[in-house]
Order: C-alpha cells, then sequence, then structure tokens
C-alpha cells in the first residue's frame, strides 16, 4: 500500500467510463440507427428479376405456333464497374469503344445504382464464351430470359407481336412493367397479354465484395417465384393456315374460317404476311421499320381490318330479313328483265343477266341484282311506314347479323365496318321523304355499305347454323384448366328464324353444285358446299374477288369467306381457293386438278413496286381527297391501296352493279 | 509436496484464467466465422487462420503454464535482458524485417513472423517496474520520472521508425502506471484531457476562432476573479498555452502527420465522407456491427464479415463479426468480459505485497484497456483507425503470445504475493 492508493478509483472509473462509452456507441449503432441493416442487406444483396416464360399458344391440334427461346441479357450497374478489362469485355460481346462508352452512358443516365441493360440478347455462343471471364467484369452480370419464337413463321396477323415496354407503357402500368420488359403490340399478344406475360419474379442473391454470387439470401424468404404465362390453346388450324397462307402469297386480301358450331377462327390469313421471326431478336427495330414502310401494309391486319362493299354476300341477308319481315316468302317471285328500274323508271340497276321470273330459291343461286331491287324497295317502301322509319327497321335486323358492328372478337383494333343509320340519308336527301329509290344500292350490298371479312364469314356461320352465331375468337381455351371465356359461349340470335333459312341455303347449294350456279366450277366432289361468288367493287381499280361458303350443307364444319383484293371475278380466283380450304379442312385432302391449284398458286395480285420517294405524303393527300384528280399512274395505286386501309367504296357508283 | 501443489494452485487467480481463457475462445470462433468458407468448415484446419489460431491457443496455454512454473523473481531480475534483446530486436527488425502493409513489423522465422513490437510493451512493462519499485522508498521526483519516461519512450521510437503508429501510442497508456505511482499528479492528468479535448476542437474549428472562443473565456473567467491577482496571472497564463498548445496543433496536424492519418482523424471527426475511399474500412465496419441489431445474425451468419467486405476481418477489425453475429448483446457480454478482466487486474495489483508486481499490474492492466479501447473504439467510429489487435481475440501468434506472457507473468506474481520478489 502506497500513499496513491486512492488513485485505483480514478483509474477504475476511467475504465468504466470508456466501456461505457463503448456500450453506448454501440446501443446507438446496433438499435437506434437501424440504416446500417439496409446498408448491410444492400451490399450483399443482389436482387435477380426471374423473367416468367410467356405463355405458349398452340394450335386447335395442340401443335405449337409460338414457345420461347431462351436468350441472355448482359446488365450493368454503373457505381460497380470499375477497373475492369474494357478491352476485354468489347472483344467477347464484340463491340468497340464508343460502343461500350455509349451503353455505359446510357446505363448512368438510365441509374447509376441499379443494373440496366448493357447488351441486349446475346446468343448462347457469346453467353458461354463471357461467361468464363464474367468474374473479372465487377457489377456486371448476365440475366436470362426469353423470347419469341415462331416455328412455322405463320399466322403473324393472328398471333401479333411482343416488344420492349416504352415510357409510357410503364407509366399507363403503374409500375407493373420495367423497363426491359417485353409486352404483347398486337394480335393474340396484345389482346390476351395479362395472361399471357405471367408474373415477375425476384431472387434474392448474395455476393461477396467482390460481386461473385456466394448463394441464397435468407434462405430465399424474400424471394418470389415468377409464375409463367398462362398457355393459350388458340382455335387455328396450323394446317389449314399453312394452306392459307400459301394460298394467298403474292396476293393481297384475306382468308377468314370459322367453326360454325363454336365461333372458333380455323384459318385467319391476311396477305402480305410477314416473318413473326422478324419481330424477335436484335434486328427488330430494323424489320419493324421495313414492314412499316412497305406499301403492301403487312401489318395490317386485313380480316378485321379492312372493309369492302359486301356485294352478293347480302343478298343472302336481304333475302333472311325479308322473309323474317313478311314482305317475301319463299314463293315469291320477281322478274328480272336484265336489271331493277326505279324511282319511276328514272334509275336503272343493272342485273348480270336475263333471269326472267325468279324465285327466291334462284334469286340466291343466280345472284340476281334485280329481285334484290324489288325486294329491298319491299322493305322500305311497303311496310305503311315513311322511309326512314321503314330503313330504321331493315337496319336493326342487318345488324343482327353483325354488318356495321364489332363482333368482339378477341384482337385489338377491329373495324366495325360500315351501316349507315336512317339520318345519314335524310341529312343528305335534305328531308325526310326519301325512298329505296334513293339509296337502292344497298339492296345488293353495293353503295354505303361495308363488311370486313370476318364479319362477311360469320354472316356463313349465321346460314350454317341456321338463325344464330358465337362470336368469333381466336384462343378457345387458356391454361392448363382449358378455361373458355363466357362471352365466346353465348349463342347469339341474328333474329330470323331458322325456317326461313331452307330456300337460302337451297340456294347457295345451287349456285355451287348445279350448273347455273355463278360457283359452280367451285364445287367439292362428294361434300356440299354452299356458298356464292361475289365481287367487291373497287372504284380505284379492280375489283377485289370474293367468296363466302359454308360445307358441309348438315352439321356444317366450316363457314369461309375469301378476299383477294384487284382480282376480279370472284369465281375464279376466290372460289378455288375457298373450296381447297374447306376440302382440305374437312377431308384433310385436295382434289382440285393441278392446274388450278397452281395456277392459284403463281398467281400474283400485288401492287407493282413503287418508287416514288415521296409516297407517304402523297398518300396523305389521296387519303384525304379521295376525289383529287390524279395525275400519274402511281399515285393511282397507291390511292388504291390506301383506301383500302380505311372504310372503303361507300362514295361508290350506284349504278354500276354486278 | 501434495499439500504445496494444493497451495500452489490454490493461491493461482482461477477467475482470471478463465476470463483469459474465455476470450481466447471467443476469438477462435469469432476468427473462424470471419473466415467462414462453407466448402472447407472445419475448425482445425491448418491451411485456414482459425485453424492456426487453435494451435496459436493451445501453445500460448503452454506457456502460460510454463510461466505459472518458473519461478517469479527471475521475471523481476531478467527484466533487464529481456528488454535489451526486446531493443535488439525492435533494432534488427529495421534491418532483415519484411515489410507488410507499410510496415517494417516482421521478422520471417519460418513460416511464422514474429512481431517485435508486440513484446515490446512486455519486455518496457517489466523493465518500468523493476525500476520504478527500485524507487519506491522515496517520494516521487522528477529524476525518476525522466528515466521512467526514457524506458517508455526508446522502444516508442524504434516502432516509430518501423513506422507503427497504432503500437507505438500503445506504450503511452503506461501514463495510468505513472499516475497510480505518484509520478503524475491529478491536475496533470486533468490537463492531459484537456489537452485531448482541445486537440479535437482545433481540428474541428478554425484555430482562430476557437481562440476567439477561448479569450472571451478568459475575459469572464478575468472579470469573475478580478478581485484575486493570482488567479488573474494563472488565467493568463492557461490562456496564452492553449493558444499556443492549438496553434501548434495546427501546425503538427498539417505538417507532421502523413496523410493517411490525417484522413483517418478526419473521418472520425466527420470532417470527411469517404465511404468508397479512406472511410472505407470503416465504413463497412459499422455497417456489419450496425447490421448486428440486438440479437445478432448468428454464428457464421455474418454476410458482412463472411463475404468480405470489412477489411482485415480476423486481426483488427475482428470485433465486426462478433458485432454483426452475435448482436448488441454479444458486444455487452464481450464487453463485460473485458470490462471485468481489467477491473480484476487491478485488483490484483492493488493487492500486491511487492512494489513491483503492483506497478507491473497497472502496466498490464494499461495495455489491455488501450487496446481494448482503440481496438473496439476504432471499429464503432470513435477513435482514428488505428492498427492495432483486440487482445485474445485478434488472430495472430504474436499478438496472442506477448498478451498472455504479459498476463500471465503478472498471474505469476500474484501466485506469489505472500512471498517476496
Amino acid at each position: 500500500m502506497n500513499s496513491f492508493f486512492a488513485r485505483k478509483f480514478v483509474i477504475q472509473g476511467i475504465i468504466i467510463s470508456i466501456a461505457l462509452l463503448i456500450i453506448a456507441r454501440l446501443f446507438y449503432l446496433q438499435i437506434i440507427d437501424d440504416s446500417y441493416i439496409h446498408s448491410a442487406n444492400s451490399n450483399v444483396m443482389r436482387k435477380v428479376v426471374v423473367y416468367p416464360a410467356r405463355g405458349v399458344i398452340l394450335d386447335r391440334t395442340g401443335q405449337v405456333l409460338v414457345q420461347n427461346e431462351p436468350v441472355y441479357d448482359l446488365m450493368v450497374t454503373p457505381r460497380e464497374a470499375k477497373d475492369i478489362d474494357t478491352a476485354l469485355l468489347c472483344q467477347l460481346i464484340e463491340i468497340d469503344k464508343e460502343g461500350f462508352i455509349k451503353r455505359m452512358d446510357k446505363a448512368r443516365a438510365h441509374s447509376p445504382y441499379r443494373a440496366s441493360i448493357f447488351e441486349k440478347q446475346l446468343s448462347s455462343r457469346t453467353y458461354a464464351h463471357l461467361q468464363e471471364y464474367l468474374y473479372r467484369f465487377r457489377g456486371f452480370y448476365v440475366q436470362n430470359r426469353t423470347v419469341r419464337s415462331y416455328p412455322d413463321s405463320i399466322a403473324a396477323q393472328f398471333l401479333g407481336y411482343v416488344n420492349e415496354v416504352t415510357e409510357k407503357d410503364i407509366e399507363r402500368s403503374n409500375g407493373f412493367y420495367r423497363p426491359g420488359d417485353y409486352i404483347g403490340r398486337s394480335g393474340v399478344e396484345r389482346s390476351y397479354e395479362d395472361l399471357l406475360r405471367g408474373k415477375r419474379g425476384v431472387k434474392n442473391l448474395m455476393v461477396d465484395a467482390l460481386n461473385r454470387p456466394k448463394g441464397v439470401f435468407m434462405e430465399g424468404r424474400y424471394d418470389t417465384l415468377a409464375v409463367s404465362g398462362e398457355g393459350l390453346v388458340s382455335s387455328l388450324d396450323k394446317e389449314l393456315q399453312i394452306l392459307g397462307e400459301k394460298l394467298m402469297k403474292n396476293k393481297l386480301g384475306s382468308i377468314v374460317a370459322i367453326e360454325p358450331s363454336t365461333g372458333e377462327v380455323l384459318a385467319y390469313v391476311s396477305s402480305p404476311s410477314y416473318n413473326p421471326n422478324d419481330m424477335v431478336g436484335r434486328e427488330t427495330g430494323n424489320n419493324y421499320m421495313k414492314l412499316l414502310n412497305d406499301e403492301s401494309k403487312p401489318l395490317f391486319n386485313r380480316p378485321i381490318q379492312a372493309s369492302y362493299p359486301p356485294g352478293s354476300v347480302f343478298k343472302v341477308v336481304a333475302a333472311l330479313t325479308a322473309q323474317q319481315a313478311g314482305v317475301i316468302d319463299e314463293n315469291t317471285t320477281f322478274f328480272c328483265p336484265h336489271g331493277y328500274s326505279y324511282g319511276g323508271g328514272r334509275g336503272f340497276m343493272r342485273c348480270t343477266h336475263y333471269h326472267g321470273a325468279t324465285s327466291l330459291i334462284r334469286s340466291i343461286q343466280v345472284s340476281c341484282n334485280t329481285y334484290y331491287g324489288y325486294t329491298y324497295a319491299k322493305m322500305i317502301d311497303s311496310r305503311g311506314l315513311s322511309g326512314p322509319k321503314a330503313y330504321d327497321l331493315w337496319y336493326e335486323a342487318i345488324s343482327k347479323f353483325g354488318i356495321g358492328h364489332r363482333l368482339g372478337i378477341d384482337l385489338p383494333g377491329e373495324n366495325a365496318g360500315l351501316l349507315y343509320k336512317s339520318d345519314h340519308f335524310t341529312k343528305s336527301y335534305r328531308n325526310d321523304k326519301w325512298r329505296s329509290a334513293f339509296n337502292i344500292s344497298l339492296s345488293i350490298g353495293q353503295g354505303e355499305m361495308g363488311v370486313t371479312p370476318l364479319q362477311m364469314a360469320n354472316i356463313m356461320a349465321i346460314v350454317a347454323n341456321r338463325g344464330f352465331y358465337y362470336r368469333p375468337h381466336l384462343i378457345k381455351a387458356i391454361g392448363d384448366k382449358k378455361i373458355v371465356k363466357k362471352e365466346f359461349t353465348e349463342k347469339i340470335s341474328a333474329g330470323v328464324d331458322a325456317k326461313y333459312y331452307t330456300p337460302v341455303i337451297e340456294g347457295l347449294s345451287r349456285a355451287v353444285n348445279m350448273g347455273e350456279g355463278t360457283a359452280f366450277a367451285n364445287r367439292i366432289a362428294g361434300l356440299e358446299m354452299c356458298g356464292k361468288t361475289g365481287t367487291a367493287q373497287n372504284p380505284h381499280g379492280k375489283d377485289h374477288a370474293v367468296f363466302f361458303a359454308f360445307a358441309p350443307r348438315d352439321n356444317p364444319k366450316i363457314a369461309i369467306a375469301v378476299f383477294v383484293e384487284n382480282a376480279g371475278y370472284g369465281g375464279v380466283w376466290a372460289g378455288p381457293i375457298a373450296s381447297m380450304m374447306v376440302e382440305k379442312y374437312i377431308k384433310d385432302t385436295i382434289t382440285m386438278p393441278k392446274h388450278i391449284q397452281d395456277r392459284i398458286y403463281n398467281a400474283n395480285f400485288m401492287p407493282a413496286p413503287k418508287v416514288d420517294p415521296k409516297k407517304t405524303e402523297l398518300k396523305k393527300a389521296t387519303d384525304s381527297t379521295k376525289s383529287k384528280k390524279d395525275t400519274t399512274k402511281s399515285v393511282n395505286r397507291i390511292a388504291a391501296i390506301t383506301t383500302r386501309e380505311t372504310i372503303v367504296h361507300h362514295s361508290a357508283v350506284n349504278r354500276s352493279h354486278e | 509436496m501434495n499439500n504445496q501443489k494444493n497451495s500452489f494452485f490454490g493461491k493461482i487467480d482461477w477467475l482470471t484464467i478463465s476470463l483469459w481463457l474465455a476470450l481466447c475462445l471467443i476469438g477462435w470462433f469469432n476468427i473462424h466465422a470471419a473466415v467462414y468458407d462453407p466448402e472447407n468448415p472445419g475448425l482445425f484446419n491448418m491451411a485456414t487462420n482459425y485453424g492456426k489460431q487453435s494451435m496459436y491457443i493451445a501453445s500460448a496455454l503452454i506457456i502460460g503454464i510454463t510461466i505459472l512454473i518458473i519461478d517469479a523473481k527471475f521475471f523481476s531480475s531478467a527484466s533487464p535482458v529481456i528488454y535489451a534483446v526486446v531493443v535488439l530486436l525492435l533494432i534488427a527488425v529495421l534491418v532483415i524485417g519484411r515489410n507488410v502493409g507499410g510496415n517494417q513489423a516482421w521478422i520471417p522465422i519460418g513460416s511464422f513472423r514474429l512481431q517485435p513490437s508486440e513484446f515490446g510493451k512486455l519486455a518496457t512493462c517489466l523493465l518500468l517496474a523493476n525500476y520504478l519499485s527500485s524507487q519506491s522508498n522515496k517520494n516521487p521526483n522528477m529524476h525518476t520520472l525522466a528515466i521512467g519516461a526514457g524506458i517508455v519512450l526508446f522502444p516508442v521510437f524504434l516502432v516509430m521508425l518501423q513506422p507503427d503508429t497504432g503500437s507505438a501510442l500503445a506504450f503511452f497508456s503506461l501514463i495510468f502506471v505513472f499516475y497510480r505511482e505518484g509520478y503524475v499528479n491529478n491536475s496533470l492528468l486533468i490537463f492531459g484531457g484537456l489537452c485531448i479535448v482541445l486537440f479535437v476542437m482545433a481540428l474541428l474549428v478554425n484555430a482562430w476562432i476557437l481562440i476567439g472562443i477561448l479569450a472571451v473565456l478568459a475575459g469572464f473567467f478575468m472579470w469573475t476573479f478580478r478581485k484575486k491577482r493570482k488567479h488573474l496571472i494563472n488565467i493568463g497564463i492557461i490562456f496564452a498555452a492553449s493558444a499556443v498548445f492549438i496553434l501548434s496543433v495546427d501546425l503538427v496536424y498539417n505538417h507532421v502527420l502523413q496523410s493517411h492519418q490525417r484522413n483517418r482523424i478526419d473521418i472520425i471527426l466527420g470532417k470527411m465522407d469517404d465511404p468508397r475511399g479512406q472511410g472505407y474500412n470503416l465504413n463497412q465496419s459499422k455497417i456489419a456491427i450496425g447490421s448486428g441489431q440486438f440479437w445478432g445474425k448468428g454464428y457464421l451468419q455474418g454476410t458482412q464479415t463472411k463475404y468480405n467486405f470489412v477489411p482485415e476481418q480476423s486481426t483488427d477489425f475482428i470485433f465486426c463479426t462478433v458485432g454483426e453475429e452475435w448482436g448488441f448483446v454479444g458486444s455487452i457480454f464481450l464487453i463485460g468480459i473485458y470490462l471485468t478482466l481489467l477491473l480484476r487486474i487491478i485488483h490484483i495489483a492493488e493487492r500486491q505485497r511487492s512494489a513491483f508486481a503492483r506497478i507491473y499490474a497497472y502496466g498490464v492492466a494499461s495495455i489491455l484497456f488501450f487496446h481494448f479501447f482503440i481496438n473496439i473504439g476504432m471499429t464503432i467510429g470513435i477513435v482514428p483507425v488505428i492498427g492495432i489487435p483486440l487482445p485474445f481475440i485478434s488472430y495472430g501468434g504474436s499478438s496472442l503470445w506477448s498478451f498472455t506472457i504479459l498476463l500471465f507473468i503478472m498471474l505469476k506474481f500474484d501466485s506469489n504475493r505472500k512471498g517476496v520478489v
């Protein structure tokens, strides 16, 4: 013991105070301030998005129409990318130094802390090569995802395409989409986007200080699984579709085939088409621009967006609605003197032939204009109503066949076609004293009326079903449970009793199967097809060839409409296509003579390629003023192309008919 | 014989030995966690730090037992020789030493590397105790203080040449020994404390502003004591001395300290924020400890340390592993062990009859305390980053052995406290 014994308390005091100081500091760090746990997690955690596989789309027989193919995106987190061998990386992914700097700047502009795509869709080969060296590139990692792949390169407009989301899409989706995600842009891909896209998952990986993956964070407690998109079974018959696309090669137009008993679309050809695989991969942008600038408009979805005057098919509707309205019956006969005169002899609507006394059945069989002139006159003028009032009734009956209304197919961008209400005519007549003579061309589906190929096929489905239809649709079942959308199981009546169909169907059958019929050349041996040729008037050039049919007569399996633009008379071009399609579908064989088949396959109705660089401007100009006097041949052709896309032909002539 | 043996072990302070063993084992487990590699999990794998540490602990135990068997007189009488040997080693390391991380601090002996500065503290402690105890019958005087300070400062000088600032600073902790023995009085301790406060203030605040503030304070006190001449003069002197001190701190800080040392101090003072560069170690260390929260992440679950975000994680920053995996609870437990050990050593020191044993024990307490405070303080950001190990916990043979020898010599003296040294 010495005199400074008490100093031990001072020393003890200092030691205890320091210990308390340390504890206080630890209390702050570990308990009060919880920013450190976040920092630790962000140090060690790498969120890796697990992209779901997009739903696969099958045809009705279970064959693949669209599937997925793996691709690899190289991702970079700019802030972490330091001290890397730029030259090696450039060499591995085949870019130059400027490209590297450009990509890096872009990524940095997006966010220095979050990963963004450095290089999109590396091939498996490049990826395999890069993977060996990846550990040397801090801040870089590879993200797998899948892209669409179309094994048969068919049904492009039907399936549509996907591409990267835009800023707008991201905004609209309330943050569901992130930059780099893909979204369905057209066709089934777009209309079933919600089902196909699936749900993104997140995998939380742990990395060490050198950014090397070290395992799963918290045993995957915060991971979410990616949920694959629902698979879809389309109603399409792949074989039929392939045949249709082959037949429509080098032609502008559409084929729509519907199974009448379900409303399922069996074939959906829009021609010209494009290879859907061109809309995938690194060249997408260029290919897309090429398609966009192609004057034959491969991106134009003709079966639902092109509208043509219905022509002959309308006679079927007219015959049905007039019977239902009671203005004619199956025994009604009109005399055809090579045309129908109206307005007290001031007007004359020509008929193709001198048909003489024509019955209802025969009127359909031979497509007699005169008969329907009389029928329309009876509908409008002889019901004890004013013109507009009678027209309203007519309008209502016609509407039930889907004319002038969207059918509600499961595709974006469906055109309603064209059917005016009475006030349109009252307005142009300047009072409501007009009568059937004012718009007599409607009697035979010409003039101010337009239907899409889909609507025309659907009318055939109604006739095949004797009075009703199901909404035409492309997707017959969704997911593993094969769910069918409710709106596609609803039976929709066309408002005409079944008995009235008998004479009409008889007429259609005779048209194909009897010598005098308009479509006799297209009959199929051993199969009673009911159908008719048609010609859609084209004031801008050669008429469009049309054929519509259903088969077999009893218990029909297929209803079809074929449009071949600028091909002239329907029986020559559209008819053989339709009968080949029908025979293929029902009998899985084609008995048509080889030379006729070849004639169809080899026919070319594509507009001659045009070299005028100012085409876009010209197009706009002709669009807005159709009556503008065309100065050159090329302009004329453009006009023909352009107007076809919009609702066409309602300014058409009243006096020139089939 | 039997009786004698019992009495021998009976006098050993088992509490200290338990605390020592506990710290060694905690160290071993945490080194294991810090460098854990799931593909190579064995605790005794000699290729890994924890495998080697198990060997070091075993040999430290043998060293400890050996010390307890050796006659206590040996350590007091041999202290000049030990001191001389260590000084020679400290000189030798400057010539033949291996340079690791900028410090010429290691002498390679086979696969093992000896760090003489670790043993320097031990030798200095022994010689200082030897010298001061020889003067204990006199009143403390300046002459004794000067020689005592010389004993401490000579190895400091040699260590600074390496340069290993951290280890050199540890010697200054022996000021507690001088204080306890009466060579440093209370006002000097307060003065020292004030110097540290002024030093920190001088770095944080512009020198002239600080002097202005002090001038205002001085004016206030002068006005308060305006009737007492003596106080006025004292206040004047204190003010003048403070002003000179502040200005010299500025000078030393900017011209004497090396830039990395300045940076470390700046980071602690919050003058510099550089989590990726100079502040990286500290930032990652704080993240590791802070993310441990109350209960910690669990053994081998600390991602910060396991995945090498914290540098020097098995040596200087070993406390990060404790903080991360065992949380606030585990940290307090460890601090509790240290606190108990330190207070126990002071208790042991005070029960010694011989001045040598007492002075030596205080030396042990001072050095352990300094390491404890600076090492943990560094990892949690209350003192600048100074690379010194956490006694018994940090990986490393030299440090474990030297601290063990330091502690066990004290235990030997204690077991022999009834006898005359």
